[in-house]
């Protein structure tokens, strides 16, 4: 109960709590105000980094690709970070930007994935519905001036239908049925469009494994950013899958000619 | 009037573990007029008998639209009515911009459950005095439930609240096995009849005094219903086919023996478990 | 002395003469009137089963849980008030999502109960409220093994090798301790849980039940999880027997 006559009544607005019908120390909108709010800088650039994720559609589900490079600026930092997380039974996500942010963005999924089984009445989320989260996640950020930066590739399988949905940080989101972020959207993402738009419902999963893999490879010898170390993973009516990192075979023969990195000086 | 020492607020057990303020929070519901829900393979229904207070007033509300797929009648306090079934909405709404998922039907029951039962926990704030009846649809199915201000919410096959709900009860625990494969308009013509049960003597259902809810397909006397089936209220003219579908009481083959009506103070709604 | 009339037992925050509080006293009485409830604690797992007393026979038989799960690794089951049940659970969930936010591991038990138990303790302090009208089995497998507790309406909380609380707890705790509890398998005590609560049912008196068993074990892989379908089918045909051979 509020005991201050001057607070009851107040204007509607669903956002606060409208009867006062929460007890007080739960109520809405009742913390204390951060006096030093001002004077805080929020993300300017991202820091850790991972470069582009790849995604498909194929003929039984979809398919994704991620190096599993983290790099520090232009240093390779970490080689063995994971970028591709399943989400529930039928959903994987892969990040490229910020690594700190999409380990939050892990955390507040996987809490959110307990309270799903917790509460134990097969409503589990699908592919579609942790999209939809995670662009009102990355919105709400961007709309407080404090992004999570990275750009993020969602794709699934559930009740037989493929989804497959980009979101960023800015929380801005799209659809396809081929996708790739960071610089595999300039180099890889003409590839896949040529090779499966049109296919989907053909591709079988050895051609759509080559397919990435070719298109990691072109992305190997063009992103300096990038590692010659990659994981597949799909999402099938069986689930989803994350293969072991897989080495790209690479020839680097002809780097003998490039001048800077072959024997000649000038 | 005290009964004893133990009633006057919520948190105080009687010496056998009762809590009586919650106890007489249920007996709010049974102050006002019933509702029945049932339920089919395919559609969940409900009906409420509508009260007025006079020629020149109308009838009171007694069922709402929560979502597209959600629908509930009350019985009780309307103005406590109109505060859980708008956190319901709320509730409903988040769960379509959050997830782009419309809510499950027994999450939001439990939702309006939870904060009930605060209720039964806190100095300076008595219970909700109303009962709800819920009915909507997700993958699993038509549900029903019953929600109650002891913070215990149930699904059930059938159910009634309200005024003389017991004698509705007694027919749909007769009938209700039937009820699994009844067509809409059959699990209309049951509702009917058990909500018949519930009038004083020398009353009747009208259109003008009855609301039926229904979740599910369209069916044969409906037109303009959204394919998915979501939640709509029929009242007035629409209902009248309804009506004439009931088999008269005093026909050989009604429904139901035409029981006495029971005492208005009917045992009738658990507390615990 | 008697506590009806003296006045003493009106507030849970306030003793009577000879130092009780009646209050909490009677919000156990609310657990006792209320359907058996057992946790097994066993070599590798935990088992739950509750008599769940069907009030209505219009109700829908396996939708109305009584069992509750909090984390992945913990569940739940509570005798007394359902609805402060499913506050105490709600609070454990929170209290399970928090640990996990602050350390990013799974909550052990241990601490879970801690948390909890503090909790119920609050609710017997003060006049503006009262306890919680419910006892609260609660178990998991964390890093430290099985392990399994009950959180009493004072705010007391003991570990148990088996539990029972609420109307058939002493016939089931008698029945718990002839089990040797540490060399039974998870599916074994499924059994055992079953055959407990098909006993301590007390068919003149009560009203029907239905039986809800969940377990953590290495079978269900570590996860709390209702028993399967065909096991708990199994389990609950061999009750029947056994009680037939009983009478």
């Amino acid at each position: 109960m509020d005991h201050f006559p001057t607070n009851w009544g107040r204007p509607r607005n669903d956002a606060q709590d409208l009867y006062n019908t929460y007890p007080l120390h739960q109520r809405p909108n009742n913390t204390p105000k951060d006096v030093f709010a001002d004077g805080v800088q929020r993300t300017q650039q991202p820091i850790v980094t991972g470069t582009s994720i790849l995604a498909i559609l194929y003929k039984d589900g979809i398919m994704m690709a991620a190096d599993t490079l983290a790099s520090y600026g232009s240093l390779s930092r970490f080689k063995t970070i994971q970028r591709l997380q399943s989400v529930g039974e039928n959903t994987v996500i892969g990040a490229s930007g910020d690594m700190s942010d999409f380990q939050y963005v892990q955390s507040i999924l996987e809490e959110l994935m307990i309270e799903e089984f917790t509460a134990n009445d097969q409503n589990e989320l699908g592919p579609a519905e942790i999209h939809e989260y995670l662009s009102r996640v990355y919105y709400a950020r961007r709309s407080k001036m404090n992004p999570l930066w990275n750009s993020v590739l969602v794709g699934g399988k559930k009740d037989g239908k493929r989804f497959l949905a980009y979101v960023d940080l800015l929380g801005t989101t799209y659809s396809a049925s081929t996708l790739a972020t960071g610089y595999g959207a300039y180099i890889a993402l003409p590839l896949l469009r040529s090779a499966v738009e049109g296919r989907e419902d053909e591709l079988t999963e050895e051609q759509a494994q080559k397919l990435l893999t070719d298109c990691m490879r072109v992305l190997f010898y063009r992103d300096a950013r990038s590692l010659d170390k990659f994981q597949i993973a799909k999402v099938t009516d069986e689930g989803v899958v994350i293969s072991d990192p897989i080495k790209l075979d690479t020839t680097w023969g002809f780097a003998e000619k490039i001048r800077g990195y072959g024997p000649q000086t000038q | 009037m005290f009964r004893n020492t133990y009633d006057s607020d919520n948190t105080v057990f009687s010496p056998q573990g009762r809590l009586h303020q919650v106890e007489y929070a249920l007996e709010a519901v049974k102050q006002g007029s019933a509702a029945v829900g049932l339920r089919s393979k395919t559609h969940a229904i409900l009906l409420a008998l509508k009260r007025s207070t006079g020629e020149l007033a109308s009838y009171q509300q007694k069922m709402y639209r929560i979502d597209d797929h959600v629908g509930i009648a009350i019985a009780g306090l309307t103005s406590d009515a109109r505060v859980l079934s708008n956190f319901m909405r709320q509730q409903a709404m988040s769960s379509r911009m959050v997830f782009n998922r419309p809510i499950p039907v027994n999450r939001l029951v439990s939702a309006i459950a939870d904060k009930a039962q605060v209720n039964t926990q806190e100095y300076g704030r008595r219970p909700y005095g109303v009962g709800f009846l819920v009915i909507g649809h997700d993958k699993n199915g038509p549900h029903l439930y019953e929600f109650s201000p002891s913070g215990n919410s149930y699904e059930y096959y059938a159910m009634s609240i309200g005024a003389r709900s017991q004698s509705a009860k007694t027919y749909l625990e007769k009938h209700f096995e039937s009820f699994t494969d009844c067509t809409l308009e059959e699990l209309i013509q049951h509702g009917l009849h058990s909500l018949r049960e519930t009038l004083q003597q020398d009353k009747e259902l009208t259109i003008n005094n009855t609301s039926i809810g229904i979740v599910g397909p369209a069916g044969t006397h409906e037109i303009n219903v959204a394919a998915d089936g979501s939640f709509r209220i029929l009242e007035g003219e629409p209902i009248e086919i309804y009506l004439k579908s009931m088999i008269p009481k005093d026909a050989p083959d009604a429904g139901e023996g035409a029981a006495p009506a029971a005492p208005a103070g009917d045992e009738d709604v658990q507390m615990a478990e | 002395m008697t506590s009806i009339g003296t006045g003493y037992d009106l507030s849970a925050s306030t003793y009577s003469p000879d130092g009780r509080i009646f209050q909490v006293e009677y919000a156990n009485k609310a657990v006792e009137n209320s359907g058996t409830v057992i946790g097994l604690k066993v070599k590798d797992g935990i088992v739950f089963a509750v008599e769940k007393l069907i009030h209505s026979k219009l109700l829908v038989p396996e939708a109305n849980k009584r069992i509750q799960t909090i984390d992945r690794h913990i569940g739940m089951a509570t005798a007394g008030y359902l609805a402060d049940g499913r506050q105490i659970a709600n609070r454990a969930r929170d209290e399970a999502s928090n640990y996990r936010e602050t350390y990013r591991t799974p909550p052990p038990l241990t601490e879970l109960v801690t948390r909890l138990r503090l909790y119920v303790q609050a609710y017997t302090l003060y006049s503006s409220v009262r306890p919680f009208g419910c006892s609260t089995v609660i178990g998991a497998i964390d890093k430290n093994g099985p392990s399994l507790y009950v959180v009493e309406p004072s705010g007391i909380a003991y570990g148990y090798n088996g539990a029972a609380v609420g109307k058939g707890r002493q016939l089931a705790k008698t029945e718990l301790e002839k089990l040797k509890l540490s060399e039974l398998t998870t599916r074994e005590a499924v059994f055992e849980a079953a055959r407990i609560i098909y006993l301590v049912h007390d068919d003149a008196k009560e009203k029907e039940f239905e039986l809800e068993m969940s377990w953590i074990g290495d079978e269900s892989g570590g996860i709390h999880l209702p028993v399967p379908k065909d096991l708990h089918q199994e389990a609950e045909q061999k009750a029947k027997d056994a009680l037939e051979n009983f009478d």
